[in-house]
């Protein structure tokens, strides 16, 4: 931390010049942790999106002889499920319904709340009034509770599942981009593009929207932490992916009964929904310190 | 104070009104028929038309609302599908171990939580601040009920020291404060104590760097105050906001308890959601999360009065 803000510090004058964002990324860059954290998602995203090309057993294919072989068999190196299925493979092409749903209701709840945020902190008003109450209204709920309500009425499967998770994240943004807004309204270049006689869309798309959107975005990869762990216990539960779908948090749900006979397979699973989290977390808050230019 | 109180109060009451309505819609979201779990599936035209309107199905939605609404503030919230008993009393049976392990996990988490909070914002920058950063960000990335799972396999299955799920030996319901029934509660309470341990300790972290880099801090040094007497002044300015998170981590726990409880099968609220949602016993599942809401939105409020209190200012905002 104090490493990274001397250079920042020395870094200060040539860097006016490079922009802000050119500067942000090259304080990313320097932050190990961040980079670290990125290169492990960059293996995961890979590996999940080039699953099929990567010579793995069928992720599908069960055997009732090769139930349960523990971490290190020949042939399996990270073991095999309780149908026998190989555990690699599935961890592997688990990894793409996790990431979708994982990720999905993020970036619906960035569009959609950003959006409400900037219109309600913009225009202000009753309208700013009746959205921002509206969004109050979802904060008297816990979100796990409100996910697993909506989660639960509509019934199990990966669509309602994003649905759900989607209402619970759109006003946790609302609220930022609302606050963002409101505190960059009232800066004189939005009221000199005023003055010039732009329009309120064209004020929002062009004068604020590149000035809100750093904060928001920030924001909302840290959301990505919550929502990965969410929509992997939704899953878990019941309610998210079916059978024999491999999907890290119903992978977990069927090795629970597994965990008298091979505990340690049946908690893989489990560590790849915590590796994608914590690295989208630490990677969300150096982020954060990268563009606090001011530190 | 009293009049802070009492426009709070006044506050609470839309949200509340509007939680009762999310709640009561959510039935209606379900697809296919509401009755779908009490009808037989031979069930005749009749028969369906007769249970419809006894349950007043076939009202308009704004009247069922009402109806709902008004028995509800009268205790009743309808029978459970499932059991034919009374949705309120079943929410609250359970309700009572949920609050039982959010209070042991709190003990756990916001006593770790406060500790490493102030021990790393003290000490910024320092090995010990690393260390309890680390703590932290490991505590609100872990999916906690994979985490149930871990400690069952260490503590339950391999070293066979404490009971892997239920609340007290041979299943029985009657819980006691003895050693016997504590040990059921060890695990599922340090589970869910992790999160909030994490958010608390972040949150006091940055509270205390903030407070400490303020004037007035450098102002009591320059005096002669020991570093003691500094601290005392961090603890007491770090303290409404640190409060409010904590009540809001409270409010979390009581209401998200649902993959804790299926890890360990601890019969609280959560237990009783997850089968109420896989029973598809819909005035269950309305009730609990009507009463677990509740329970979070008179927290917040009872919060945001406790803060006033020890913090004048926020009366006058």
């Amino acid at each position: 931390m104090s490493a990274m803000s001397d250079t920042a510090l020395q870094a200060a004058p040539a860097s006016k010049a490079r922009g802000y964002w050119a500067t942000v990324g090259r304080r990313i860059r320097r932050d190990k942790v961040s980079m670290a954290c990125a290169i492990i998602l960059v293996l995961i995203f890979a590996s999940a999106l080039l699953a099929p090309w990567l010579h793995l057993a069928d992720p599908y294919q069960g055997s009732m002889i090769r139930r349960l072989r523990h971490i290190g068999t020949p042939g399996y190196p990270l073991g095999t499920d309780e149908l026998g299925r190989d555990m690699l493979a599935r961890l592997i092409y688990g990894g793409r319904l996790s990431l979708v749903i994982g990720i999905l209701p993020v970036i619906f709840a960035f569009v959609i709340g950003t959006s409400l945020g900037l219109v309600a902190g913009y225009v202000g008003g009753k309208l700013n009034t009746a959205i921002m109450r509206t969004v109050d209204v979802f904060y008297a709920f816990p979100s796990v509770l409100l996910a697993i309500a909506i989660s639960g009425a509509l019934g199990a499967g990966i669509t309602n599942s994003i649905v759900s998770l989607t209402i619970v994240f759109v006003p946790q943004i609302t609220r930022v981009a609302e606050s963002v807004t409101t505190g960059v309204r009232n800066m004189d270049f939005v009221e000199a593009a005023r003055a010039s006689g732009a329009g309120p869309f064209t004020i929002m798309r062009v004068h604020m929207l590149g000035n809100v959107l750093g904060p928001i975005f920030v924001y909302a990869t840290g959301l990505i932490s919550v929502s990965m762990i969410l929509a992997a216990g939704l899953s878990f539960l019941g309610l998210g992916t079916k059978p024999p779908e491999p999907e890290w948090g119903l992978m977990l749900n069927t090795l629970r009964t597994a965990i008298y006979v091979n505990p340690w397979v049946a908690a893989l699973p489990g560590a790849m929904i915590f590796a994608v989290s914590i690295c989208f977390n630490l990677l969300s808050d150096g982020m954060r310190s990268a563009m606090d230019i001011r530190n | 104070m009293l009049a802070y109180t009492s426009r709070r109060i006044v506050y609470v009451i839309p949200i509340v009104l509007s939680v009762a309505l999310v709640c009561f819609l959510l039935v209606h979201i379900t697809p296919g028929d509401p009755l779908v779990a009490v009808l037989p599936a031979d069930a005749s035209q009749e028969l369906a038309a007769q249970l419809r309107s006894a349950y007043g199905f076939d009202r308009p939605l704004p009247v069922q609302f009402g109806l709902w609404l008004w028995r509800a503030i009268h205790g009743d919230l309808g029978n459970s599908i499932a059991t034919g008993r009374p949705v309120l009393s079943e929410v609250m049976r359970a309700v009572g171990n949920t609050v039982m392990l959010a209070i042991a996990a709190a003990m756990i988490g916001f006593t770790l939580g406060l500790l490493f909070g102030l021990i790393a914002g003290y000490f910024r920058d320092t090995w010990v601040d690393k260390v309890a950063t680390s703590i932290a960000i490991a505590g609100v990335s872990l999916p906690h009920y994979w985490l149930g799972m871990v400690l069952v396999i260490i503590f339950s299955v391999q070293l066979n020291w404490l009971p892997a799920v239920g609340a007290g030996p041979g299943g029985s319901g009657a819980w006691a404060w003895d050693w016997e029934h504590l040990r059921y509660l060890v695990l599922p309470a340090i589970t869910t104590s992790v999160i909030p341990m994490g958010i608390v300790t972040r949150t006091v972290r940055a509270l205390t760097g903030d407070i400490l880099s303020q004037d007035f801090v450098e102002a009591l040094r320059a005096k002669g105050l020991r570093e003691t007497g500094v601290f005392r002044h961090v603890i007491k300015n770090a303290a409404p906001t640190a409060l409010a998170v904590m009540g809001l981590q409270l409010g979390y726990m009581l209401g998200g308890s649902i993959l804790i409880e299926t890890v360990f099968s601890w019969p609280g609220s959560g237990l009783l959601l997850n089968s109420a949602i896989f029973q598809r016993d819909l005035p269950l599942l309305q009730g609990t999360i009507l009463v677990l809401a509740l329970f979070f939105v008179l927290l917040n409020l009872l919060v945001d009065i406790a803060q006033a209190a020890i913090d004048p200012r926020i009366k006058r905002s």
